[in-house]
C-alpha cells in the first residue's frame, strides 16, 4: 500500500483528531440525508423519510466505529477518548474515586518503598568503579566472612583469578589533631586496597602496596571527604600534616573522593590507616597469627573473562594448599563468593530474609486493596448495567466497552500509583536522613534514594493492578443483556446467594487482618522483651565507655585507672553505685570461652565441659547492674593479683557445671590455661549475646585478676556502669567534668542504658515491629474502606427497601440489621479466617521478635478488638443513614 | 427484494472501485452506482459501505475530496488514485479467472463410460 498516504492520514487522525471526527459525522449524517432525499420524492413525508432512512442505514455508531478503526490511527483515539469518557465518569463520583485511589496509594506506596529498601541494599551496585566484578570471599559451610592476615596473604599471592586481592577492617580509634582527642572510625586496609577498588585520590595520594615494610611502617592517613569536610573544613594544606592516632604520630597523605565511603553499605568510616600499622591502632596486631581469624575482609576484582565459578575453584585449590600446609590452624577452607556491601551474608543473609518477608507483607497489601477495588469496581460496573446495555442496543461492541473499564481502572490505578509513589518518595527522604544507630556506632545509615527501577516497578504495580482490579467486572458485563435491563430498568435483586464481591470482601479482611495480627505480635514481642529479665536493669543506669588504649594507658595502668574512676565517679551526689564491666551484656555479642570441670586433666577442646560467656568486671558490677545474687558472696577489693583465683558464676554455669547451686558455692573449675577457679558466689541468668538466645552458662571474674593483655577488650575499652535516679543530662555532665577531672586526654562517651539497648540488642526487633506495624496500620485502614465501601453501597441500593420497612414499623435493630448484617456477617468471617491465617504466619516473626507468639491471649483479643472497632467505624456512616430513612420522602423520589 | 444477494464478503471493495472507476461519487452515490450497475441484484447495507471507502482512502487506493453536489448538498467525493486504478485492474482480472474457473467447474458434465 502507499506508505505515504497511510502516515499522512494516520497524522491526519493524530493531530486533527476532532476535525476527522466531524468530517465523517457529516459525511454520514449527508448520507443519510441524500437517502431522505430519494425517498421523500418517492412520495414519504420528509420525517418518515428520514426514519426509514436511518432505518436502512443500520447500526449507525456501530459503522462509526468500524470507520474509525478503518481510518486507522484508531487505537489512540479510542484511548482519548475513553481517557475523557472515564475522567468525566470519575469526576461523576467523587467519593468512589477517592477512596481507590486512596486505596491504591497505599497498596502501590507501601510496595515502592519496600522495594526500594530492597533495591538500594541489595541489588544496587555500590558505587565503585566496575562493581559487577567486585566480590567478597567467604570461606567454608557457614560462609564466614572473616580471614587471617596470613591466610589473605596466601589467596593474595597464589590466585589467578582475581586482578588483586584487598583486606579490611573496622576498628575505632582516638584522633588527636591538635589538643581534641575523639573517638573516629577507620579501615584498617590492605596497602593495595585503593588500588584494587581503582579509586583515585581526590586530594594528595593514597598508600600504596609499596609502602609496606613490615609491621608500623606506614603510619599514614587517607581522609573520607566528609571528615576532611567536617573536621577540616576542606583545608588543602592538610596533606603532608602529623596528627595523633592513639598517641602516635600519623602523616595524612591525601583525602578520598566524596562519594567513595568504603566497601560497606551501611558502615562509613572516617579514615583509612595501613593494616600494617594495626599494632599502633589497637595496640595488637595479627599480621603473623594464621590461625587469628579476626574481622578481616578480603575483597577483589575478578580478572575480565572468568566466572565466578572458575575463580572458587582457583580458590579453593590454594585452599586445600593451606589445609595440607597448615594442618594446626587451617581446616575447611573451601571458598565463595559473595557481593562485599552487607558484610556477605552474615548481615546479608537476615537483611534479604527480613527484606523478602516484608516484601510478601507489601504484595499482600496490594493484592487486598486490588480485592477492595474489584469489588468496588463489580458494585459500579451493577450500577452501570443500564448505560452498558444501552450502548450494546446502540450498537457498540462489548469488547469496545470492556476496553473503557480497563482504561478506567488503569487510569485510576496510574493515579493512585502517582499518588502512592510520591508518599513514598517523602518517607524514603526521610529515612535516607534517619541515623539509627545514635552516638557510639559508626555512621550507619539507609543510602536509600530511588531510582528508575523504583519508577518502573510503581508503574508496572499499578498497571497490573488496574488489569487485576478492571478484570472482575468482565463476566458481568459480557453477560448483560441489552433486552432485559433495558426492559426491567434497575431494580436491587436483594442476592442471598455468595457473591464474587462478597468473595473478593472476605478475601481482603482476611488479608487484613493477617496484617493487623502480625503487627500487634510484634508489638506484644517488643513491649516484652522491653520489660523481660536481662539478668540486669537497664533503667537509671548510664553507660560510660571510655578507650584508656586511646589515651596511652597500658599495663597495670589500666587496672589502676579503672579504680580511679570508679572511686571518683562514685563521690557524684545521687549516684547510688557504679561498677565497671569491659563489655556490656548484649552489646553486639558476648565473648566466651570454654571451660573445665575440676577433675579434667587433658585441657583438650574436646572435652570441656561448657562454653561460657566470660565477664570481666569491679566488685560493684552486680550492684550497679541490679544482678541478683543468689547464694555465696559477690566479689570484693581483696580478690586481687596476690588472692586465690575466684569467680562468681550464673546460675545455668553452676546447674551445667557442678549440678546445683548450693554445690557449685566453693566448688573449683578450670580454664583452659590450666588455672583453677573457685566460684564464691551464684547470680541470677541474664541475656548475653542475644534476647533470643536459651540460657548460657556466664563467669564474671574480677578485672584485677586478669592479666590486662588477657582479652582484646579489656585492653580496649572499660564501661562504667552508673546507678543514679538523677537526671540524665546533668548526671552526663557531672560525669563529664568528673572524668576530665581525672584525665583531660581521656576520650569517653556517656549514654543510658535503655538507649545502647535500643540501638544494639534492640534494634533488629525494633526494625521489624516499626515495619510491621505501619505495614498493620495500612491494612486497618484498608480494611476500613473495604467495609465502607461495601456498607455505603448496600445501604444506599437498599434505602428503598429499607423505607419500606420503616413505613411498615421496624424498630431501628432490625432496620440496622437488614442494612448491615450482610456486612457485618462478612466481616466476622473474613477477620476469623485472617486470625487462622496470621497465628500461622507469625511462627515466621519469631525469628525476629523476641517471643513473638500468636497464642497470646492478649493479641488474640487485640486483633478481635481491633477488628470489630473497625467494623464499627467503617459501618458508622452507613449505619447513620440507614436509621435516617425517611420513608415518605423516599418513596415520593422514587 | 428477493432475488437481490447477498454479496461475497470481500468483493464490496472490488465494487467500490468498480463505481468509482467511472467517475468521481460521493457515498451514496457510490451505492446508487453499484445498485444500477448490477441491475439492483446486489444488496448492501448502506453504513457497510462506509468503514470500506475509509480503508480504500488509507490504503491509498481512493482519494476524498469535499465538494457541492447537484442539488447543492455539501459531500465527499471520491475517486481512483493512480495506484487504486492499477489495483482495480489487478482484481478485475482475479475476479474474472476465479469466476471463469468456478464457471467451468460448475459447468463440468459427468463423463459417459
Amino acid at each position: 500500500m502507499n506508505l505515504l498516504a497511510y502516515l499522512r492520514s494516520l497524522a491526519a487522525k493524530f493531530f486533527r483528531r476532532s476535525q476527522v471526527a466531524d468530517d465523517m459525522e457529516e459525511e454520514l449524517r449527508s448520507h443519510i440525508e441524500y437517502r431522505a432525499d430519494d425517498l421523500e420524492r418517492s412520495g414519504l413525508t420528509r420525517a418518515e423519510a428520514e426514519r426509514r432512512a436511518r432505518i436502512e442505514f443500520g447500526g449507525y455508531e456501530r459503522y462509526k466505529e468500524e470507520s474509525h478503526e478503518a481510518l486507522g490511527g484508531n487505537f489512540l483515539e479510542t484511548f482519548l477518548q475513553d481517557i475523557r469518557f472515564s475522567l468525566r465518569l470519575l469526576r461523576k463520583s467523587p467519593g468512589f474515586t477517592v477512596v481507590a485511589v486512596l486505596t491504591l496509594a497505599l497498596g502501590i506506596g507501601a510496595n515502592a518503598v519496600v522495594f526500594s529498601v530492597m533495591n538500594a541494599l541489595i541489588w544496587r551496585p555500590l558505587n565503585v568503579p566496575e562493581a559487577p566484578s567486585l566480590y567478597a570471599i567467604e570461606r567454608g559451610k557457614d560462609q564466614a566472612i572473616n580471614h587471617s592476615y596470613l591466610d589473605y596473604v596466601d589467596l593474595r599471592d597464589r590466585n589467578r583469578s582475581f586482578d588483586g586481592l584487598a583486606a579490611y577492617n573496622v576498628a575505632d580509634a582516638g584522633l588527636d589533631t591538635g589538643n581534641n582527642p575523639s573517638g573516629i572510625w577507620l579501615m584498617e586496609v590492605t596497602g593495595n586496597y585503593f588500588d584494587v577498588l581503582k579509586i583515585q585520590p581526590y586530594l594528595g595520594r593514597f598508600f600504596h602496596g609499596s609502602d609496606e615494610h613490615g609491621p608500623n611502617s606506614a603510619p599514614y592517613i587517607v581522609l573520607t571527604y566528609a571528615y576532611w569536610h567536617s573536621h577540616f573544613q576542606d583545608d588543602r594544606g592538610v596533606v603532608g600534616r602529623v596528627v595523633q592516632l592513639n598517641k602516635h604520630p600519623f602523616t595524612i597523605l591525601g583525602v578520598a573522593p566524596p562519594d567513595f565511603q568504603g566497601t560497606l553499605l551501611f558502615l562509613g568510616p572516617d579514615i583509612w590507616v595501613p593494616l600494617v600499622n594495626q599494632e599502633q591502632v589497637e595496640g595488637m596486631n595479627v599480621l603473623n597469627a594464621r590461625g587469628n581469624r579476626s574481622i578481616l575482609m578480603v575483597l577483589g576484582h575478578l580478572k575480565a573473562g572468568v566466572t565466578p565459578a572458575q575463580a572458587v575453584a582457583d580458590l579453593n585449590s590454594t585452599g586445600s594448599y593451606l589445609e595440607k600446609t597448615y594442618p594446626k590452624d587451617d581446616g575447611n577452607m573451601t571458598f565463595s563468593l559473595t557481593r562485599p556491601y552487607l558484610a556477605g551474608d552474615w548481615l546479608g543473609g537476615p537483611v534479604r530474609e527480613f527484606l523478602a518477608g516484608l516484601m510478601l507483607l507489601a504484595g499482600l497489601i496490594l493484592l487486598a486493596a486490588c480485592a477492595n477495588l474489584g469489588s468496588l469496581f463489580a458494585a459500579r460496573a451493577a450500577d452501570r448495567s443500564r448505560e452498558v446495555a444501552l450502548r450494546l442496543a446502540l450498537g457498540s461492541s462489548r469488547r469496545r466497552i470492556l476496553r473503557q473499564v480497563f482504561t478506567e481502572a488503569v487510569l485510576i490505578s496510574l493515579i493512585g500509583g502517582t499518588v502512592g509513589l510520591l508518599g513514598s518518595l517523602v518517607l524514603l527522604r526521610g529515612l535516607s536522613a534517619w541515623r539509627p544507630i545514635s552516638s557510639t556506632a559508626p555512621g550507619l545509615h539507609l543510602p536509600v534514594s530511588p531510582d528508575a527501577k523504583v519508577y518502573l516497578f510503581a508503574l508496572l504495580l499499578a498497571v497490573a493492578s488496574g488489569f487485576l482490579f478492571g478484570a472482575v467486572p468482565v463476566r458481568q458485563i459480557l453477560r448483560t443483556n441489552p433486552y432485559e435491563v433495558v426492559k426491567a430498568g434497575l431494580s436491587a435483586r436483594a442476592g442471598r446467594r455468595m457473591t464474587v464481591r462478597d468473595l473478593l470482601l472476605i478475601t481482603q479482611i482476611a488479608i487484613c487482618t493477617v496484617l493487623v495480627t502480625s503487627s500487634m505480635v510484634a508489638m506484644r514481642g517488643m513491649m516484652r522483651s522491653l520489660h523481660s529479665n536481662f539478668g540486669f536493669e537497664p533503667q537509671n543506669a548510664m553507660l560510660v565507655s571510655t578507650a584508656l588504649n586511646m589515651a596511652g594507658y597500658d599495663g597495670d595502668n589500666v587496672s589502676a585507672m579503672q579504680k580511679h574512676m570508679i572511686d571518683a565517679l562514685r563521690t557524684i551526689p545521687g549516684v547510688r553505685s557504679v561498677g565497671s564491666v569491659d563489655r556490656p551484656p548484649l552489646y553486639f555479642g558476648a565473648n566466651s570461652t570454654i571451660v573445665f570441670t575440676d577433675k579434667t586433666t587433658d585441657l583438650r577442646a574436646s572435652s570441656a565441659a561448657a562454653e561460657s560467656v566470660l565477664y570481666n568486671i569491679s566488685p560493684e558490677y552486680f550492684d550497679a547492674a541490679r544482678t541478683a545474687l543468689l547464694a555465696g558472696r559477690a566479689l570484693s577489693w581483696h580478690d586481687d593479683q596476690n588472692a586465690p583465683l575466684v569467680a562468681v558464676v550464673n546460675r545455668e554455669f553452676a546447674a551445667k557445671i557442678f549440678g546445683s547451686v548450693t554445690k557449685a558455692v566453693g566448688g573449683y573449675y578450670k580454664r583452659r590455661d590450666g588455672s583453677r577457679i573457685q566460684v564464691v558466689g551464684v547470680v541470677e541468668d541474664g541475656k548475653y549475646g542475644s534476647l533470643t538466645e536459651d540460657p548460657q552458662p556466664a563467669m564474671f571474674l574480677p578485672f584485677m585478676q586478669s592479666p590486662s593483655s588477657h582479652t582484646r577488650e579489656h585492653l580496649f575499652s572499660v564501661v562504667l556502669v552508673v546507678r543514679s535516679a538523677r537526671d540524665p543530662q546533668q548526671l552526663a555532665a557531672a560525669i563529664k567534668s568528673t572524668l576530665q577531672g581525672l584525665d583531660a586526654g581521656l576520650p569517653f562517651s556517656s549514654q543510658m542504658w535503655t538507649k545502647q539497648l535500643n540501638d544494639s540488642a534492640m534494634f533488629a526487633s525494633r526494625v521489624a515491629t516499626m515495619a510491621l506495624g505501619v505495614l498493620g496500620v495500612i491494612g486497618a485502614m484498608l480494611s476500613i474502606t473495604g467495609i465502607f465501601g461495601m456498607a455505603a453501597y448496600s445501604v444506599s441500593k437498599r434505602l428503598r427497601e429499607l423505607g419500606i420497612r420503616v413505613a411498615l414499623g421496624a424498630q431501628r435493630k432490625e432496620v440496622l440489621q437488614a442494612a448491615l448484617g450482610r456486612a457485618v456477617k462478612l466481616l466476622a468471617f473474613g477477620s476469623a479466617a485472617g486470625l487462622l491465617l496470621g497465628i500461622l504466619a507469625t511462627r515466621v516473626l519469631a525469628f525476629i521478635v523476641y517471643q513473638a507468639t500468636p497464642r497470646d491471649p492478649l493479641v488474640l483479643a487485640g486483633v478481635v478488638l481491633a477488628m470489630s472497632l473497625l467494623g464499627l467505624v467503617a459501618t458508622w456512616i452507613p449505619a447513620q443513614r440507614a436509621l435516617s430513612v425517611n420513608p415518605l420522602t423516599l418513596l415520593r423520589e422514587e | 427484494m428477493a432475488d437481490q444477494a447477498q454479496i461475497l464478503p470481500g468483493t464490496l471493495d472490488l465494487l467500490i472501485l468498480k463505481a468509482v472507476s467511472l467517475g468521481p461519487l460521493h457515498g451514496y452515490g457510490v451505492l446508487l452506482r453499484i445498485g444500477q450497475i448490477s441491475d439492483q441484484a446486489l444488496l448492501i447495507e448502506q453504513g457497510a459501505l462506509y468503514p470500506a471507502l475509509f480503508r480504500l482512502v488509507r490504503q491509498g487506493l481512493l482519494k476524498a475530496t469535499w465538494g457541492t453536489s447537484e442539488n447543492n448538498r455539501r459531500a465527499k467525493f471520491y475517486e481512483l488514485t493512480t495506484a487504486g486504478r492499477k489495483r482495480f485492474q489487478e482484481e478485475t482480472e482475479g475476479w474474472n479467472r476465479l469466476a471463469t474457473a468456478i464457471a467451468s467447474a460448475l459447468a463440468a458434465q459427468p463423463e459417459e463410460t
